[in-house]
């Protein structure tokens, strides 16, 4: 008796999964989470496929698929992991394309505290500057880019006023509550239809870091995967394409 | 006595691989973090006994619903992950939140991104460790040696640190030993308002997840280790320390 009930817990267990075939994990960079949810809204209103999504830091979604995390396409923050993945054969050759450039903004959750120069970043009396950690969120990398530019580093770790988030969206997190003064974060996490949607911030001039292009790929595991190829070409089309764009990323 | 093999090396960029001799000896920044929680834990430990001690014999002298409303409240940071209280510290003591706010008047520092934060927070987590332990052992104890101290005429306090100190040490000893120890493995908080300054908040906890992070095993079983190694032998400090305690249970599961 105990054996049929443990088989029928295990029937109920395994059909709705199987029913639900054409459903798919998607990695998304922390920084494209917004977007990435309405685009997945609306591929499944399209398609009928479902995009699961989970968010973090590029680097530690490299760390995870490494280590067989069964994801089906990724969407990182850079050019470079997805890159590495298909040198290591855990992608689908071929691929990879980019999906968005973003672009890093120096912001603050104060109206009014953020000129149009940022030279708020080299006069001002903050206490705290937040960024994503460098060695694993492509705009951490970005932000020290600009700090190294204008020679500020050094002292603002001298003085213990740099505090780092665990990804991006930690950073915002920071800046938002107001414990950090400043951030150097994502354009798209503060920005909506061509105005920030709070407080005030600087564009960073595009020239003081290296272009971000966040590519996205498709694992080796979901390589036959329709619903996965679905999902990264509905990337490209016009309605992703108009989502993408209103969060102040560029596309070519 | 089971012992498991290390697997073999599955070679490949992020695979830690035991084949290759690691550096055993620390860099200044991980000895850094060791200080810093060595410094968390001892201010946690002493900060979380001196509050916790009166707040566990105010519940254990009598019975009532406010008390022990009080004992729940002081246990539930057991239950409660430690990120939720992070969230909070982060947006009710942050510059904006309505704590924070009276802060600032005050003229006082705020708490996130600060040591005094990750100590705050520590003695929040740690009091359940802290009371549990006193309280049992003050109800254990019974209302009789503080009536007899009382009738040789000594003060409350007098009789707290003459009669009921002495008599209750092994749950002392546990309350400073779980506290102390629950603080170095302080996490979740870390993480939430620590904001990873090295020297002010990046913890050993804190070195470790940046590590396995960015992908640094060798560096991460280093630090992780020595942590197992010091858990384990805190808590083997804790019975050798108090025999008492094992032997009542010894003698409760004989009954």
């Amino acid at each position: 008796m105990k054996k049929i009930t443990l088989l029928l817990a295990l029937v109920a267990i395994l059909v709705p999964s199987l029913a639900l075939a054409d459903e798919f994990q998607v990695a998304v960079a922390s920084n494209f989470q917004a977007p990435a949810e309405l685009i997945a809204a609306q591929f499944e209103a399209d398609t009928g496929h479902k995009a699961i999504l989970s968010f973090g830091a590029t680097g530690a979604f490299y760390a995870q698929i490494q280590n067989g995390s069964p994801v089906a396409v990724f969407l990182a923050a850079d050019a470079k992991t997805p890159k590495k993945l298909e040198d290591e054969g855990l992608a689908k050759a071929g691929s990879i394309f980019t999906y968005a450039q973003g672009a890093l903004v120096l912001w603050s959750a104060t109206e009014g505290y953020v000129d149009d120069q940022g030279q708020i970043l080299k006069t001002g009396d903050y206490k705290h500057l937040a960024v994503a950690d460098p060695a694993r969120a492509p705009y951490g990398e970005a932000a020290y880019e600009l700090l190294r530019a204008w020679d500020l580093l050094a002292g603002l770790e001298k003085d213990q006023r740099l505090v780092t988030g665990e990804n991006i969206s930690q950073t915002v997190q920071f800046v938002e509550t107001g414990n950090a003064e400043l951030g150097l974060v994502a354009l798209s996490q503060v920005w909506k239809d061509g105005q920030f949607k709070g407080g005030s911030g600087w564009k960073v001039s595009p020239d003081l870091y290296s272009p971000i292009l966040q590519d996205v790929v498709i694992l080796k595991a979901a390589e036959n995967d329709t619903a996965a190829q679905a999902f990264a070409d509905y990337l490209k089309g016009d309605k992703a394409r108009e989502i993408i764009l209103s969060f102040g990323y560029t596309l070519d | 006595m089971i012992s498991v093999p290390p697997g073999p090396p599955t070679g490949g960029a992020g695979h830690f691989t035991w084949m290759r001799p690691l550096s055993l000896s620390l860099t200044p920044a991980e000895l850094s973090t060791i200080k810093l929680s060595l410094k968390l834990a001892t201010c946690t430990m002493a900060i979380s006994l001196l509050l916790g001690s009166p707040i566990a014999w105010w519940i254990s002298r009598r019975d009532t619903l406010p008390r022990r409303l009080v004992a729940a409240v002081a246990t539930m940071p057991l239950v409660i992950p430690p990120t939720v209280l992070g969230f909070y510290l982060l947006f009710f003591m942050g510059p904006f939140g309505p704590i924070g706010k009276i802060f600032k008047a005050l003229n006082l520092q705020l708490l996130p991104f600060t040591f005094s934060g990750l100590v705050v927070a520590s003695v929040i987590c740690s009091m359940p460790f802290v009371i549990q332990p006193l309280s049992n052992a003050f109800v254990a104890l019974g209302e009789r040696p503080l009536e007899a101290a009382s009738t040789l005429g000594a003060g409350t306090l007098d009789a707290f640190l003459s009669v009921i100190a002495p008599q209750a040490k092994p749950a002392f000893l546990t309350a400073a030993i779980m506290s102390f120890a629950h603080a170095i493995g302080e996490f979740g908080v870390v993480l939430m308002i620590g904001g990873n300054i090295p020297n002010v908040t990046r913890v050993l906890s804190m070195q470790i997840y940046v590590y396995v992070e960015n992908m640094d095993y060798d560096r991460a079983h280093i630090l992780a280790g020595g942590l197992v190694v010091f858990a384990v032998l805190s808590m083997l400090a804790m019975q050798i320390l108090n025999p008492r305690q094992t032997d009542k249970t010894g003698e409760r599961a004989h009954r």
